[in-house]
């Protein structure tokens, strides 16, 4: 990554531990602003830990240790006296699997809104409607906002999370597998939407599909045992990968 | 016929035989009920407070003992809620550590088996050492440490099984645990906890022993907390006792009705879980 550009998260030496097992090893990476990076590599090598550090939700579980720093804004916010819900607000979560909050299409929405501002009824129904909007999904329900958003369906369930997560006007996009559960073509409508959605959000997109990634990353690292191995412009790091495990990973004889 | 025929005719059997002890001795209690208690069966039963002592009271109704179990079954329920849902919060991983958890949960358990008598005693005990009697307020109070276990672990077993991802949806929004544990947690839970309620007030509304010595056992209509109350459970005991037959076909209409409180508590419960679940995410 020796090209100029806006770094939205750097780590410093970042590792994270589970009962004592090491998970991540002394990661140093830069994720840049306004781009996709995809990070990749076999399960269990450690991405979604990696992902879910960014915005702090590892030290929820009593039994996992991380250490080193994570810049974010010119701020370590492993070590920061700030609230730990600021910091979590930044970074928007897409889960492998859809999980919408019990209660209506219209309320999944709203509840970031409202825990975080006093907002008023019709500046309300406004945002809903944009980030409904932003996510694809109001045409679908436009006309049924109060119904409970376990009615929808799994992809339009994922598309519900996309809103709720940038109706609380994150910076970053955490996006943890978020087509493994969808099938193939709204998987396509998920990968669309994260390339619009480039423009004003950082996508950290984590894959195991390497085809997924090649289609939208703008950036790769390739996580293996929980180092990384490579990092760099996705197009380098698919088609003239440097390092030999990289190389054997890209080919599938490690997996 | 081969032996694995055999077996299954055999299991099938055993099955049936089960279903029909449990099912005709549902039938038999409440024919038994409302064969015996026919007799005293009106209007006045429940318009009207009984009279002339509990031994020997033919006059009146049972309108007090009704109230009385509402006015002691009711508040005893919300006041077991209210202390239960933190506690069933605070047994989240989120929380606190394993350990913790684990050993409440095991003081619940072990409260859950603690007969209610024993809970009658002991709270009848507090209550003379702070300077009260027999009262309403002694009855709802043991009502509560009665239900409280049952309530609690309920709930817990419930909050249990929301997925730990959708309270992480909820963090990653930037709100606290507190907030994720109101408003995301308990709403997933509902159903768990609504059963869990409506449980511990059926329990509460028909236990005796537990209000024998605490509610104490009057006439009339309780005016304050600190007055003694009937009960439905107290009252049935009570007139059971007596060896006037038509007093003894009171008691059996008095369990009637109690019967019948119940039956309307499941009915009401079982439209409140189908609407509390329509938000659960599955």
């Amino acid at each position: 990554m020796k090209e100029k550009m806006n770094i939205q998260i750097e780590t410093k030496n970042l590792s994270a531990f589970y009962h004592g097992n090491q998970i991540i090893k002394n990661i140093n990476i830069k994720i840049p602003s306004k781009k996709i990076t995809a990070i990749i590599g076999p399960s269990g090598c450690g991405k979604t830990t990696l992902l879910k550090s960014f915005s702090r939700l590892l030290e929820i579980r009593d039994d996992v240790l991380v250490s080193g720093k994570i810049i974010v804004d010119n701020e370590d916010i492993l070590n920061t006296k700030r609230n730990v819900s600021d910091i979590r607000k930044k970074m928007g979560l897409l889960s492998q699997k859809p999980y919408p909050l019990p209660m209506s299409i219209y309320d999944n929405v709203a509840y970031g809104l409202k825990i975080h501002n006093k907002i008023s009824n019709q500046e309300l129904d406004n945002t809903i409607k944009h980030c409904l909007c932003e996510a694809g999904l109001w045409e679908e329900v436009k006309n049924r906002l109060h119904d409970p958003a376990s009615r929808l369906s799994l992809g339009q369930q994922q598309r519900l999370c996309l809103a709720r997560a940038i109706a609380v006007k994150p910076e970053v996009l955490l996006c943890d597998e978020p087509t493994s559960a969808l099938d193939p073509i709204t998987a396509q409508q998920i990968e669309n939407l994260l390339l619009k959605l480039k423009k004003e959000y950082t996508v950290i997109l984590v894959t195991h599909t390497l085809r997924q990634a090649k289609r939208v990353a703008d950036y790769a690292i390739f996580l293996y045992f929980g180092e990384v191995i490579e990092s760099g412009l996705a197009y380098d790091i698919f088609n003239n990968p440097k390092n030999s495990k990289t190389k054997a990973y890209m080919t599938g004889d490690i997996s | 016929m081969n032996w694995r025929n055999f077996e299954e005719s055999l299991f099938k059997i055993l099955m049936l035989i089960s279903i029909i002890i449990v099912v005709s001795s549902l039938l038999i209690i409440v024919g038994l009920i409302v064969i015996n208690g026919a007799s005293s069966l009106s209007i006045d039963m429940i318009t009207q407070s009984s009279s002339g002592g509990y031994y020997l009271g033919k006059g009146g109704g049972i309108l007090n003992a009704i109230l009385g179990s509402l006015f002691l079954a009711l508040p005893a329920t919300g006041l077991a809620y209210l202390l239960g849902i933190g506690i069933a919060l605070y047994l989240q991983r989120d929380f606190t550590y394993p350990g913790i958890s684990g050993f409440i949960r095991l003081s619940l358990d072990i409260l859950w088996g603690i007969p209610s008598i024993v809970y009658g005693v002991f709270c009848i005990m507090i209550m003379i050492a702070v300077g009260f009697g027999t009262s309403l307020l002694a009855g709802i109070l043991a009502l509560t440490f009665l239900e409280l276990p049952i309530i609690t672990r309920y709930m817990d077993e419930s909050i249990k099984t929301v997925p730990y991802e959708l309270k992480e949806g909820s963090y990653s929004l930037g709100s606290t645990k507190f907030e994720t544990a109101v408003k995301v947690v308990r709403r997933q839970a509902m159903p768990g906890i609504l059963a869990g309620v409506l449980l511990g007030l059926g329990r509460g509304i028909g236990d005796a022993a537990s209000i024998l010595f605490t509610a104490g056992f009057t006439d009339s209509i309780p005016s304050s907390v600190f007055d003694s109350t009937a009960a439905l459970p107290t009252m049935i005991y009570h007139l059971y006792a007596s060896p006037i037959p038509s007093v003894r076909s009171k008691a059996y209409a008095a369990a009637f009705i109690l019967l019948v409180i119940v039956l309307l508590i499941s009915i009401i419960s079982r439209v409140l879980l189908r609407k509390s679940g329509r938000y659960v995410i599955k």
